[in-house]
């Protein structure tokens, strides 16, 4: 399995990180040397292995179905780089 | 009265401070004095000398009253990865820059509660993906260490970087650290310092910037093992906001510290044994396993017959974990956001601030977690290597019930190494956490000891893994082994 530049420009746009075209090569170079050490796992038989869900066999544990937090707008917004009125500014999404 | 205050180990500090022989500000100021004159390390990102202060009288106040819990008055960092009230809090990111929390982690949560000090916030690689802390934000932390008749400078390890070497350094009398595939372990190694990673769930992770939710674990970085003991009981313990917590009480560790390990089984992992591996750390390995059996152990050659591919299994889990958790990085509710274009749309947005605000590595692993679960390979590569998890801990288990308490490896494949060292594959970089990794994959306790020096007079360690939730056990046996290796050396002041 090899990565090609195209199949690197289509990663890094599900990614959502910008990758200039003149540096996808690279990008693909780096995708393979990793992809191809990862190649090992292929030696092994799982069959009627499981995957592993949780490492402590543990169930999810459960709470009341309550409220327990809230309230406090301006905390969340503190860290914004953008907040205004009450909400997070973010560029025009609809017309 | 004592030699410098910074020195000391939290043992000793507490012991001090309950007979009234020092004070936590006296304490406080030597650690403080100390970070000032260490900026050449790179270890404390942001000091807060402030806070330090009031919190050093506060708790020489409760100290007075008679019920103070051992950490308390005792000087500590805190890796940048802990999320800490009205102070940065960047993951080593400059994604991050800026970002103060309204909250604080349940682990640093803890620790002030019980009184213990925070000087400020410690290097780290970005996101903890690193094992050289150079791919922090804020440029290397650097070993206190140099090898013999050399000033190259040597990397602390990562990606708990800042922390090793802070504590190795005295700038504070321990640290917390987090490990997702060695990170408290290997730098600990790199520092003749103690790094404990406790079963996975006995720490909560709320609070803590997640970079592999399965996999990521805080832990006490200390200059002894008694002192791992302490600090690991302060930071352990059942979070409801955690739902991966241990709802499991948190034995005194102190108390189980008896250094009697008689009739205790200690496995001797053959995969270990590794091609090209120096012959100093063989033979560290080796002297470690004469130690513990002349202390009363029984050494038993065992197989973990899938450790080669604990590696390649980790740079699936791990990566895809990562490329999930660092979604949130977008621009939007807290930290970096990139300068935008006319016309630049919400897209535009994302895109440029991850490309600014990621560095290499972070987005190199988010990429290939992507790649890793997208449409038509989660089976192929995801699927396979939670399953190949899975027969890495059966490895481990039947060990145990083989009758092993616990396995004695090398921590690190080599000692220190040089800052700067071009990589042209990130795989070589990988193999740092080669005999690490396995533990955080299994999620059992794992804890690194320094054991010697090499040729060069740098220092070397072993790694002891434990039975899941058995810390106790495993610190002792950890215990055991510092006794009998005595490793007293401190690296020779330069900074």
């Amino acid at each position: 399995m090899s990565i090609d530049i195209e199949t690197a420009a289509r990663v890094a746009k599900l990614a959502r990180i910008k990758v200039e075209p003149e540096a996808l090569p690279a990008l693909a170079d780096e995708f393979n040397a990793i992809l191809g050490f990862i190649e090992q796992l292929g030696e092994l038989d799982v069959e009627n292995v499981e995957p592993m869900t949780s490492v402590t066999p543990m169930r999810l544990p459960r709470r009341a179905d309550v409220v327990t937090d809230g309230d406090q707008q301006a905390k969340v917004l503190a860290n914004a780089p953008d907040a205004r009125e009450g909400f997070f500014a973010v560029p025009k999404v609809v017309e | 009265m004592m030699t410098d205050l910074n020195t000391l180990t939290i043992t000793q500090a507490r012991d001090a401070l309950r007979k009234g022989e020092t004070t936590s500000v006296a304490l406080t100021e030597a650690c403080l004095a100390a970070i000032e004159g260490a900026d050449a390390l790179g270890a404390f990102v942001h000091k807060t000398p402030e806070i330090a202060l009031e919190r050093a009288k506060a708790a020489d106040a409760r100290i007075a009253k008679g019920d103070a819990p051992a950490m308390c008055g005792i000087p500590v960092g805190i890796k940048d990865l802990f999320c800490t009230e009205g102070v940065a809090s960047q993951a080593g990111s400059k994604i991050l820059e800026g970002f103060k929390p309204e909250y604080e982690s349940t682990v640093s949560a803890q620790l002030r509660d019980a009184g213990a000090v925070m000087l400020g916030k410690l290097n780290m690689d970005e996101f903890a993906m690193g094992s050289s802390n150079e791919t922090s934000v804020y440029g290397n932390a650097v070993n206190p260490w140099r090898a013999e008749g050399s000033t190259a400078p040597l990397t602390p390890g990562g990606s708990s970087g800042g922390s090793a070497a802070a504590v190795a350094a005295d700038l504070c009398l321990a640290a917390t650290g987090t490990d997702t595939g060695g990170s408290i372990r290997q730098p600990a190694a790199f520092t003749g310092t103690v790094g404990l990673k406790p079963t996975y769930g006995r720490c909560s992770r709320w609070g803590i910037v997640a970079f592999a939710s399965s996999l990521d674990q805080a832990g006490p970085m200390t200059k002894t093992v008694r002192d791992a003991a302490i600090m690991g009981t302060a930071m352990m313990g059942h979070d409801a906001r955690d739902s991966t917590s241990a709802d499991m009480a948190v034995p005194d560790f102190e108390a189980m510290l008896t250094g009697d390990i008689k009739g205790k089984v200690i496995g001797i992992p053959r995969e270990y044994r590794m091609e090209g591996m120096p012959a100093a750390i063989e033979r560290l390995w080796q002297d470690g396993a004469e130690m513990l059996k002349d202390a009363g152990a029984e050494i038993r050659d065992i197989s973990l017959p899938h450790t080669k591919y604990a590696l390649p299994a980790y740079y699936v889990v791990a990566p895809a974990e990562a490329s999930s958790n660092l979604a949130r990085y977008d621009g939007v509710r807290f930290g970096y956001r990139a300068d935008l274009a006319q016309g630049d749309g919400i897209t535009e947005m994302y895109e440029k601030t991850r490309a600014e605000g990621f560095g290499p590595e972070v987005k190199r692993r988010i990429m290939v977690g992507t790649y890793v679960l997208s449409a038509g390979f989660y089976d192929a590569y995801y699927n396979r290597a939670r399953k190949v998890r899975a027969l890495i801990k059966r490895d481990f288990e039947e060990a145990f019930a083989a009758g092993v308490d616990s396995i004695l490896t090398p921590a690190t494949p080599s000692a220190a190494f040089e800052l700067g060292q071009t990589h042209t594959d990130p795989v070589e970089m990988y193999l740092n956490d080669v005999f690490t990794v396995t533990v955080n994959l299994a999620g059992l306790p794992g804890i690194a000891v320094p054991t010697g020096q090499n040729s060069r007079g740098l220092p070397v360690g072993l790694q002891l893994i434990g039975r899941p939730w058995e810390e106790g056990d495993l610190l002792n046996t950890a215990y055991a082994l510092e006794r009998a290796a005595g490793f007293v050396a401190k690296p020779e002041k330069w900074w």
